[in-house]
């Protein structure tokens, strides 16, 4: 009952009825277009379409989860890629477990590659990896303990601004170079890939392919409401003063130490799912999702819906994702002009992305209407202690 | 001193023309000889000659022992070819006529006489008897060749004879030798011959020779030197020692040491070597970013991509001496490199900063992301230009080579010249900063923007021409970088984890801070690598620095008093 109404609290009462339409539309609509209708039809969803759509729905929620820590911390992180992919390694590794003796080489126990490098027994680390709830565990725990350690290290110290973003990109690029080492056991350069079912089910089929996408639909879902819950809190509220005035928090006698290191570890979490469902919708994980490119995308994919807002942050990721596709399909070579200009129109024009759009537009025409004076040399003396600090 | 250079570059072509010259000539004389030899060789003079050489074909191996040594005894030039394809297993003799041939390689056989050198037409095997050889026989071989080569003409041909040698223990081979060696001229050839009369006497049966072979080879401390003496100072499985006599065990065990000792010292200076030579690296592509991040506190993520710019120049300046310049002046493409790599890098620096960098002065994660797109947009416009594949660039003429600084310890002189640039870089800019007008309004606009205005300081275009500044220095860290790597639209990327490391590590601020980072790193990396790998020694470091930060959060050399707070 107390949970229902602290529900009820998460969204305006518009808010609810747009999430649970939108809901209904992915998880039901769909599934219904990809099954029921025939192939020839315009209206059905092709399975490549409906696969296409299920990965979107792992970077939308890789997207909320960097929204929480970056629009509402205002800790850009630069390491996310890295906590999806081990995510995505933590599902890999119960994925090759699940091959059992139909590898090339038939091994009941060992993957392929490491019968190749002539390993004779599983490194320790891979045992327990065969039981799915144990991974399910992993892909939450391997990101948040990681996030949690790097967190205590960096936010203890007051590390804070682009020098919390560079040492998250180095930690990506260590763990790529990492990862890249056949002897860490890990498939090395080729990843993990060649995975036959998952609970099973056979990972190519369309069913599972379905039951993926339907379920990465209802882990965002929930994501979601996670994240709205976070923010709506008292926590939240610290976290956005945090963001805005970090040492005024601190003397008001906050641990941002701690605020800022619970969000860092639930959204590292978020984004182990997120990476843990994609894997299989995808078939392989290779370090090159380490790389620090990567992990910088997202934080476009966030920009560009507006962060701060977490439903910004989602339709973000469909929208850049959603150009990528089209791009590399239509015009490879100009996808990375477009994703360049992209970053920089963002960061220039859009401060607030597209979610903010509509309101940027009406403050500039109000401001055009009446043309005042007062506003304007505020701004100036905004932007000359700005450009001193 | 670049024209001192070309001079003695002219001076060693024309030298090489003398060479060939003398070369043809010499051939030509060779023919003729070989023609004489030939006429000679049926005639009776060479009758001892002729008798060896059929000795080979004998059927008994103690027959064919004698043979070889008979033909090492003569001394006689033509015996290598057959005594060398008697050990490739290429001598035959014909069934037709038992004339003793050398065979060619491949399916149809071509012969040439053993004892002319006459060509005799191709055979298959069926036609031929292949003269079988030995283990014992091949020793006997190798150390017949040795001796008879070990007075050619040709250096290279005494250096390999003096290695082939070593097996041969025969008293005669160990007199020619020393014979040879008192008689030779040629420093690396007498090394060699030294060593290897060494090898020879290191097992002689009289402790005094043995002794005196310790002594000789220990003027050269080498890890070659150690294998050899080794056996003398190992003990038996049973523990007793290998060498009965305790003055020779005493020598050679001493010897050791001392080897020991020098190969860790030398180790040490080549670790040390190379972990500054890739400080230096590290110092170029990190001093751009003392400017831009250091200074202005620009988080400029297409750093690397101002890197990758200088080095696309300086392949374009290249091209462009390839096709309009003398080829005798192609080494200078390097030199107009640097101002051109400054040019391009510090034109498209500056425009980015009028253009949408200053439009962020203050929102620091923005920059970032700016200037990432920015990054893509350059290696995307640069692999539509030049192609994704790599591009060469070949170092000039005075950069190739190496030389050897101490034994086992070779430093080639690009290297080289990467550290002397590295160090002027970061000179030249030290004083920029300290001693021109342009430096004084930098640091001036940097500490206090508003009263730098007051005073009539144009603080834009300060800000454009510092990122300019920074860019630039980036370009040219490019010009040296496409000497030591591959060229390609990603070069940059390589470097600005690194670059930003070396700069957060030294102290953001400091150009000295970036001069101790760069070396620190890259001494640590390469003294890391040897036991962790390259890439786990990277790692390492990058948790290194993540655990430094936590001690000192503002780097090795943090700024005090009032910039800190800046």
């Amino acid at each position: 009952m107390l949970l229902m109404s602290r529900l009820a609290t998460l969204e305006s009462r518009r808010g609810w009825q747009v999430f649970l339409i939108l809901l209904v539309l992915t998880i039901v609509l769909v599934p219904v277009l990809n099954l029921t209708l025939p192939p020839e039809s315009p209206f059905h969803v092709p399975t490549y379409m409906l696969s296409l759509l299920g990965k979107y729905l792992c970077f939308a929620l890789l997207a909320l989860s960097l929204d929480l820590i970056w629009g509402y911390a205002g800790a850009l992180s630069l390491g996310h890629g890295g906590f999806f992919a081990l995510g995505g390694y933590c599902m890999g590794m119960y994925l090759m477990r699940q091959i059992g003796t139909r590898g090339v080489y038939g091994n009941p126990d060992l993957p392929d590659f490491m019968v190749f490098l002539n390993w004779s027994e599983l490194p320790w680390y891979w045992l327990g990896f065969g039981n799915f709830w144990f991974a399910m565990l992993m892909v939450m725990l391997v990101p948040g303990a990681l996030a949690y350690v790097l967190g205590w290290l960096t936010f203890r110290s007051r590390i804070t601004g682009v020098y919390f973003s560079i040492i998250t990109q180095a930690m990506v690029f260590a763990l790529m170079l990492a990862f890249f080492r056949n002897e860490m056991g890990f498939g090395g350069n080729n990843g993990l890939t060649d995975f036959k079912e998952i609970l099973g089910y056979n990972v190519q089929a369309q069913g599972t392919r379905i039951g993926l996408y339907v379920a990465s639909a209802l882990v965002l879902a929930l994501g979601y409401l996670i994240s709205r819950y976070i923010v709506t809190s008292k926590l939240g509220r610290v976290l956005m003063a945090i963001r805005d005035a970090e040492s005024r928090v601190r003397f008001l006698g906050y641990s941002v130490t701690n605020a800022k290191l619970f969000v860092f570890t639930v959204s590292a979490m978020l984004a182990g799912i997120a990476g843990a469902l994609y894997v299989p919708q995808v078939g392989i994980i290779n370090p090159s999702e380490f790389s620090p490119a990567n992990s910088i995308e997202i934080a476009v994919w966030v920009a560009v819906g507006g962060r701060g807002t977490l439903y910004g942050a989602i339709l973000g990721a469909f929208t850049v994702n959603g150009a990528k596709s089209f791009f590399t399909g239509a015009a490879p070579e100009f996808w990375l002009f477009f994703l360049g200009a992209l970053f920089i129109v963002c960061t220039l024009f859009l401060p607030r992305g597209i979610v903010g759009l509509a309101a940027q537009l009406r403050n500039r025409a109000a401001r055009r209407a009446i043309p005042s004076t007062e506003t304007k040399s505020k701004e100036v003396g905004d932007a000359a202690s700005e450009h001193g600090a | 001193m670049i024209k001192s250079h070309l001079a003695r570059v002219t001076w060693v072509l024309r030298g090489l023309h003398a060479f060939v010259l003398a070369f043809f000539l010499m051939t030509g004389l060779l023919t003729v000889g070989v023609a004489i030899g030939a006429f000679a060789a049926s005639s009776a003079w060479a009758d001892e000659y002729s008798d060896a050489l059929a000795g080979l074909a004998a059927p008994a191996f103690n027959d064919k022992v004698a043979a070889i040594d008979a033909l090492a005894r003569l001394g006689d030039e033509r015996a290598t070819p057959v005594l060398e394809a008697m050990s490739d297993n290429r001598l035959y003799t014909r069934k037709e006529d038992g004339r003793l041939v050398i065979g060619g390689t491949g399916r149809d056989i071509a012969l040439t006489d053993a004892a002319t050198g006459e060509a005799l037409g191709t055979a298959t095997s069926r036609d031929l008897t292949r003269i079988n050889v030995n283990n014992a026989l091949r020793t006997a071989l190798g150390g017949a060749i040795g001796r008879l080569q070990i007075n050619n003409a040709d250096p290279a041909k005494r250096l390999a004879a003096a290695e082939t040698m070593a097996r041969d223990r025969t008293p005669e081979a160990m007199a020619l030798l020393r014979d040879a060696l008192a008689r030779e001229k040629v420093e690396d050839v007498r090394a060699a011959m030294a060593l290897t009369y060494a090898k020879m006497s290191l097992t002689s049966t009289d402790p005094a020779e043995r002794l005196a072979a310790v002594k000789e080879v220990s003027g050269r401390l080498s890890s070659e030197v150690r294998a050899l003496v080794a056996p003398l100072a190992a003990t038996n499985p049973d523990g007793s020692f290998a060498e009965p006599d305790p003055q020779v065990r005493a020598a050679a065990t001493g010897l050791i040491a001392r080897i020991d000792q020098r190969l860790m010292m030398t180790e040490l200076a080549l670790n040390l070597f190379q972990g500054v030579s890739l400080g230096s690296v590290l110092l170029l592509a990190a001093i751009g970013l003392a400017i831009t991040f250091g200074v202005m506190g620009v988080i400029n993520m297409a750093h690397g991509e101002m890197i990758m710019l200088g080095a696309y120049t300086t392949v374009v300046v290249q091209q462009l001496f390839r096709e309009w310049i003398p080829a005798e002046f192609f080494g200078l493409y390097l030199v107009i490199s640097i101002p051109a790599a400054f040019l391009v890098a510090g034109a498209v620096g500056v425009l980015m900063e009028r253009g949408i960098i200053r439009f962020l002065y203050g929102r620091p994660l923005e920059t970032l992301l700016a200037t990432w797109g920015i990054s893509l947009m350059l290696q995307q416009l640069v692999r539509a230009i030049f192609g994704a594949p790599n591009k060469e660039v070949s170092n000039p003429g005075w950069m190739t080579g190496a030389f050897e600084a101490m034994p086992g310890m070779v430093l080639t002189y690009n290297r080289i010249a990467i550290i002397i640039f590295a160090l002027a870089v970061l000179a030249g800019l030290a004083a920029l900063l300290r001693y021109t007008p342009f430096g004084l309004q930098m640091r001036a606009v940097t500490q206090n923007r508003n009263m730098a205005s007051a005073m009539g300081i144009r603080t834009g275009w300060v800000d454009a021409l510092t990122f300019g500044l920074g860019s630039g220095i980036a370009g040219v860290a490019g010009v040296a970088l496409s000497q030591i790597g591959n060229v390609s639209p990603n070069l940059g990327q390589g470097y600005i984890v690194d670059s930003f490391m070396v700069v957060v590590f030294g102290g953001v601020g400091s150009l000295w801070g970036v001069l101790a980072g760069a070396m620190t790193l890259g001494i640590f990396n390469k003294f890391l690598e040897p036991y962790a790998g390259a890439m786990l020694g990277k790692i390492l470091i990058l948790v290194f620095i993540i655990l430094f930060i936590q001690k000192r959060p503002r780097g090795l050399f943090a700024l005090k008093g009032r910039a800190a707070e800046a």
